[in-house]
């Protein structure tokens, strides 16, 4: 099995009607970086929330193997970890301990293996010392480092990113980028940042009006100018 | 969530906004004023509500389905079943077991089942006709208190956001609720789910808070000072106001037969 993420011909409408995705087809390696550009209601974020059956289209799509269907929901969501882009939707116990322990308890982990996980994906975010803040206090950069803690600590196989640098000052930035560098996860990124595409990535898909309209190196499509221009991301 | 008022040209869509509220009003305070038991009254403020539902081209179906959201508060009268006026009559439900309820309660639980629900219906069919700006501006127009149109104007508006962002954080939490291939447990207990549910409602509670400061400065620095900006002020029509005298004049007029009939 060499391709983790196989989406084969997948449209979704929103029930006020508007085609949100036409017949995308996309098939993801183990291991592989991609970054998913594209103007403001080209698709992107829509195609993300198919990926673990938050919204259901027509067509099919396999996670690791394993086609995507309402039984075995629980456990795609294991393997696809989304992170939102507003991380004070995803962030909401008192705690940070409370929010990136949510995961495994729910998978129903006994509590020395949360305290585990926990620990372990705080470690990966360099925040181990968080543990017993409140997560509405920190600041941008932090709560997002506590969302992705809070996937990580699933252990998913597949990281998924809706505008993971929005609203983050440089400096934050910089090191969120850094942070998704040293993850060995698989990676599919929803973004803007173009510059954020061209170090993390080495392919870039390019999405506009709910279609797949280039797939390639990310050196070779996000340096093209005239390509960038035409699908508003320049 | 989305708004009920629908886009849906009618002659009741058309009426000043003002016939409707003081109408809906009136009907909903002469229905509640209808003495128990008056169930010619009631079937007859059921046919007038009905009819104008007819009119207004919404779909029964649709208000009908929306009037059950009475239904829970319905239940509060229940009891009266049991513990209304003497006398009370023996029920034998299987041998031995014997249950004691109050005819009059009966008929004081049906007929504020049916009130209530009649009512509903009736705000629904104005909310769904009526802009919602339009009836804030009739309120205005009312002599409604201006700091309360003003609540209740944020209220609606705002409802929408943060029902949104409820269900954002709702979708966050489904991505993270995972399961194992083989393990039994899943969902974690009840008490901890309830921590979880608790928790989200806290943070929501502290991020309405922080958006209604930004929002006020917001506000402040357009030069909002509290009220609404005044509305031009038509007086009612000449047929407006004959529809509302009719329809003022039905309403009484089906209440004093409620008094006549009811017990």
């Amino acid at each position: 099995m060499d391709n983790i993420i196989e989406i084969d011909n997948l449209s979704f409408h929103y029930p006020d009607g508007k085609m949100a995705l036409k017949g995308i087809s996309l098939k993801v390696r183990h291991g592989e970086k991609i970054a998913l550009v594209g103007a403001n209601g080209a698709g992107k974020s829509t195609l993300l929330l198919h990926l673990n059956g938050i919204l259901e289209g027509m067509g099919q799509i396999f996670i690791n193997g394993m086609e995507l269907k309402k039984d075995n929901l629980g456990q795609i969501r294991g393997l696809v970890g989304i992170v939102f882009q507003n991380p004070d939707d995803q962030l909401f116990s008192p705690t940070v301990f409370e929010d990136v322990a949510y995961g495994p308890i729910y998978q129903g982990y006994d509590k020395k293996t949360v305290e585990g996980k926990v620990d372990q994906a705080l470690a990966a975010v360099h925040m181990t010392d968080f543990v017993n803040r409140i997560p509405y206090h920190l600041s941008g950069g932090e709560k997002k480092r506590i969302a992705i803690a809070t996937v990580l600590s699933m252990q998913p196989q597949i990281l998924v990113f809706d505008e993971p640098t929005s609203g983050l000052d440089p400096r934050a930035r910089r090191e969120l980028i850094e942070l998704l560098l040293e993850l060995p996860q698989t990676m599919l990124i929803a973004t803007h940042d173009l510059r954020l595409a061209e170090v993390l990535t080495s392919r870039t898909v390019i999405l506009d009006q709910g279609s797949i309209v280039a797939d390639g190196p990310s050196t070779t499509l996000l340096n093209d100018r005239e390509l960038l221009k035409t699908y508003g991301l320049w | 969530m989305q708004e009920v008022y629908a886009h849906n040209r009618s002659i009741i869509h058309q009426m000043d906004a003002r016939v409707k509220v003081i109408f809906t009003l009136a009907f909903v305070i002469f229905l509640g004023l209808t003495p128990f038991g008056a169930w010619h009254a009631y079937i007859l403020f059921l046919t007038l509500i009905l009819s104008i539902g007819l009119l207004s081209r919404l779909g029964l179906g649709f208000i009908l389905k929306r009037a059950l959201i009475a239904l829970p508060f319905v239940l509060a009268a229940f009891p009266l079943v049991f513990i209304g006026p003497s006398p009370h009559i023996t029920l034998n439900v299987f041998q031995g077991i014997q249950v004691f309820y109050s005819p009059e309660g009966v008929v004081r639980f049906i007929s504020i089942a049916l009130k209530s629900w009649i009512s509903v219906f009736a705000s629904i069919l104005l909310a769904a006709t009526t802009r919602f700006p339009d009836l804030l501006i009739s309120f205005q127009q009312m002599r409604v208190p201006k700091l309360f149109i003003a609540v209740i104007g944020l209220m609606w508006r705002y409802l929408f956001v943060i029902s949104e962002e409820v269900s954002r954080m709702l979708r966050a939490r489904t991505s993270r609720s995972a399961t194992l291939p083989d393990s039994p447990h899943v969902g974690g207990t009840v008490f901890w789910r309830a921590r979880v549910t608790g928790g989200m409602a806290g943070s929501l509670f502290l991020r309405s808070l922080e958006r209604s400061d930004r929002v006020y400065a917001a506000m402040l620095s357009r030069g909002y000072t509290g009220e609404l900006p005044a509305s031009d002020f038509q007086p009612l029509s000449k047929s407006e106001r004959r529809i509302l005298g009719i329809g003022l004049f039905l309403v009484i007029f089906l209440w004093a037969l409620g008094l006549m009939t009811g017990g």
